[in-house]
């Protein structure tokens, strides 16, 4: 028991709902592509609600609760069924199942944010514990070093990204020192305290980029978003994917799809 | 980097010096804690939750405990007092001293006296008070303040200390620290047995057998107990743990958690003053209770901060605390926990620290080292939505207003129209944007490309 507590008995099944997130949306469409492909090879049908925007974050975070609850009350009304909502990003879907109940503990709607909340998965966790998948039939020939996104702490989902990565063919997975290290985004943290969010930003790259990998990988995009760009203004040569990125184009070079 | 937050400002402007030794000492006692739990334990998170049960339990049924803690002291033949807040412990200490024709006091390591100021009033009326653990006796020398709960003075080094030693008379400048340490030992033993008084916490409190338990690297809160004839022992409420078996589980949480030690050096369990099967030690034994708002924490939706252990892990292992130190928090308890509990002790002086939940990028790291298994996060998130609501202004400082952004999420039209104009965004050179979080955020980072709309066309139109 830590600070996330996945849901128990989340519904499994290969027909689900894809939750983009709103960076994938607006900045990352590759990604959302990526796990579309990698779930359609699986065998699941994906529905995309079209309503979908953001999980609310955003205002849940900087402690604007009434705005993040109109937020998350349009995604429960978006994601309405009972599928399972799955998210290719550990702070969102986090968001949903741990984060939303939090926001709503004195809201009379209480019970169907819970619900919402009940059926919402993070992408790796889905595939492995979901779906019951622990060897990827793929191939890459890359050294990569991974970050733990804060978000997947606590989850089972850093198990279920190292089978994944870990299978596959070619793939070398480089430790990396202090994986707890944040990369300091928090949200609107780094725009509120620049100058402690750059000096975690920094330390996480020191330590990513340390083993020279070809690729810094990582299963969300809020993140990458953060250490991605501050690695560009910096002049990093490392290429950056994310996990879904790495497991569709594993599949492409084994021929599977 | 122009910041608007207190923190980060004392972050920005932290002597590399100071910055560099809180940062490799915290790191050290985390890096410590990790090999000890790990080494000695299969399951240390299993520890964790227990311990967190285990308390949380105690916290539900705390008048239950207070009463039994109470007739088991009696029992033992100590005396027990209530004090509802600072001015009572105070006044409740002064009065015991007075009673007694008490002059002066040798003082272990008590953050609750830091909280009510203690020292400051003993002296003022006319007492002498020593600190006798050695980082704290260097503070009351300096007249600064804690900025670690285990290590106080973490943020200091050895040639300031030499520096402070010369100013006060103890010996030439000499930075070797078991010099200072031989001169600090040399000038303490002599107000251990000159005091009258023996002052010190309580890290842990046995409801069932009455006994105060206490733990030092040093040895001074048994110094300060030895050659007196009076011990008051200032313990919040919060401390109780309902047997002596339950003690076995968190001193053994405690040492590892704080510094990497699988017990630490000295641990005394203190029942009563002397009596006939135990000839030695003080002749009285004064335990007062303390609440000073934790009945009020109680009662709030952040009561699991009553858990805290004081361990320090959490303050160790945060990013924040790391490049900031504990004088940044502006309060009595720095670092993660700091965060949570000084803005709640505060009570209505809320909002001037409201500011400190927001320090904080959630990464959970504390929530995954607290001993006592204190969901710290999510107390961060319920204060920051305290200070909102409350309209506390320096919370707000530096964080963008999203009100317009959570109608704009509410309804998808407006949102896939935002979406696809969103690509003008790429021919704007962000860093001219005016809004001030804009430029905080391109200060350092680029913006990625904005491909607005593209994955939902891509997804409608394939195959
Ligand atoms: S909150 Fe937990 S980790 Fe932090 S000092 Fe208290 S017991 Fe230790």
């Amino acid at each position: 028991m830590s600070m996330l507590h996945t849901p128990p008995n989340r519904p499994a099944g290969k027909s689900i709902q894809l939750m983009t997130t709103c960076l994938c949306d607006a900045f990352y469409a590759d990604v959302a592509q990526a796990t579309v492909e990698i779930l359609e090879f699986l065998g699941c049908e994906i529905e995309l609600p079209d309503g979908q925007t953001c999980c609310g974050q955003p205002a849940f975070n900087s402690g604007d609760w009434v705005s993040s609850r109109k937020v998350v009350r349009h995604t429960a009304k978006v994601f309405a069924g009972d599928k399972p909502i799955v998210a290719p990003s550990g702070s969102c879907a986090a968001m949903v199942f741990h984060g939303a109940p939090l926001a709503f503990e004195k809201e009379a709607d209480l019970p169907e944010i819970q619900a919402l909340a009940n059926r919402t998965w993070e992408l790796l966790d889905f595939i492995v514990f979901g779906l019951g998948v622990t060897e990827w039939p793929g191939k890459f020939d890359a050294k990569i070093t991974v970050h733990r996104s804060c978000h997947l702490r606590g989850s089972r989902s850093p198990e279920a990204m190292a089978s994944l990565l870990g299978s596959i063919e070619g793939l070398t997975v480089e430790p990396i020192d202090e994986t707890e290290q944040c990369c300091g985004f928090g949200g609107t943290f780094a725009v509120s305290f620049p100058n402690i969010s750059n000096s975690m930003g920094t330390l996480k790259i020191e330590k990513l980029t340390a083993s020279k990998p070809d690729i810094v990988a990582a299963a969300d995009m809020g993140c990458m978003m953060h250490f991605g760009g501050m690695m560009e203004k910096q002049g990093y040569p490392q290429k950056r994917m994310h996990v879904a990125q790495i497991l569709r184009d594993s599949l492409k070079n084994a021929g599977k799809i | 980097m122009k910041t608007q937050q207190q923190i980060d400002r004392t972050a920005r402007d932290l002597d590399p010096e100071v910055h560099d030794s809180n940062f490799m000492g915290a790191k050290l006692k985390s890096e410590r804690r990790y090999a000890t739990l790990h080494r000695d334990y299969d399951d240390p998170d299993k520890l964790r939750e227990t311990a967190g049960l285990i308390k949380q339990h105690t916290l539900e049924h705390l008048d239950t405990y207070l009463a039994q803690a109470e007739a088991s002291f009696q029992r033992n033949g100590a005396t027990v007092h209530f004090a509802v807040d600072d001015d009572a412990v105070n006044a409740k200490v002064l009065s015991i001293m007075n009673e007694n024709n008490a002059k002066s006091v040798v003082k272990s390591k008590s953050m609750l006296t830091e909280e009510t100021h203690m020292l400051k009033y003993l002296e003022e009326n006319g007492k002498e008070v020593v600190e006798t653990d050695l980082g704290e006796f260097i503070l009351q020398i300096d007249n600064d303040h804690p900025s670690h709960i285990v290590t106080p003075i973490v943020h200091k080094n050895r040639r300031g200390i030499a520096k402070s030693f010369e100013r006060e008379g103890l010996g030439d400048y000499n930075d070797d620290p078991e010099t200072i340490t031989r001169r600090a030992r040399k000038h303490l033993r002599q107000k251990y047995i000159d005091a009258d008084v023996g002052l010190t916490g309580g890290n842990f409190v046995s409801a069932e057998s009455g006994r105060v338990v206490l733990v030092t690297n040093e040895g001074n809160a048994r110094f300060c107990m030895a050659a007196n004839k009076i011990h008051i022992a200032v313990i919040g409420i919060e401390k109780l743990v309902p047997t002596d078996r339950d003690l076995g589980l968190f001193l053994n949480l405690i040492g590892r958690s704080g510094t990497g030690q699988q017990l630490t050096v000295y641990n005394q369990f203190i029942a009563g003053p002397k009596s006939k099967d135990q000839p030695h030690g003080p002749e009285q034994t004064h335990i007062i209770f303390v609440d000073n708002r934790r009945t009020e924490v109680l009662a709030s939706d952040c009561r699991e901060i009553l858990r805290c252990i004081r361990c320090g892990a959490c303050l160790n292992v945060c990013p924040i605390y790391r490049q900031s130190g504990g004088h940044a928090y502006r309060s009595v308890y720095p670092g993660p926990v700091g965060a949570v509990l000084s803005p709640l002790l505060a009570g209505n002086r809320f909002p001037e620290l409201a500011d400190l939940p927001k320090a904080s990028s959630l990464c959970g790291a504390c929530n995954e080292v607290c001993p006592v298994n204190i969901p710290i996060p999510d107390l961060l998130l319920r204060l920051r939505d305290k200070a909102k609501r409350e309209g506390a202004k320096v919370a707000m400082k530096g964080t963008p207003n999203l009100a317009m952004w959570a109608t704009l999420c509410s309804q998808p039209t407006m949102w896939k129209t935002a979406l696809s104009m969103g690509h003008t965004m790429n021919y704007i050179p962000t860093e001219l944007v005016p809004h001030p979080s804009a430029k905080s955020w391109q200060g350092a980072r680029k913006l990625p490309k904005f491909q607005g709309g593209e994955f939902r066309k891509w997804f409608k139109n394939r195959k």
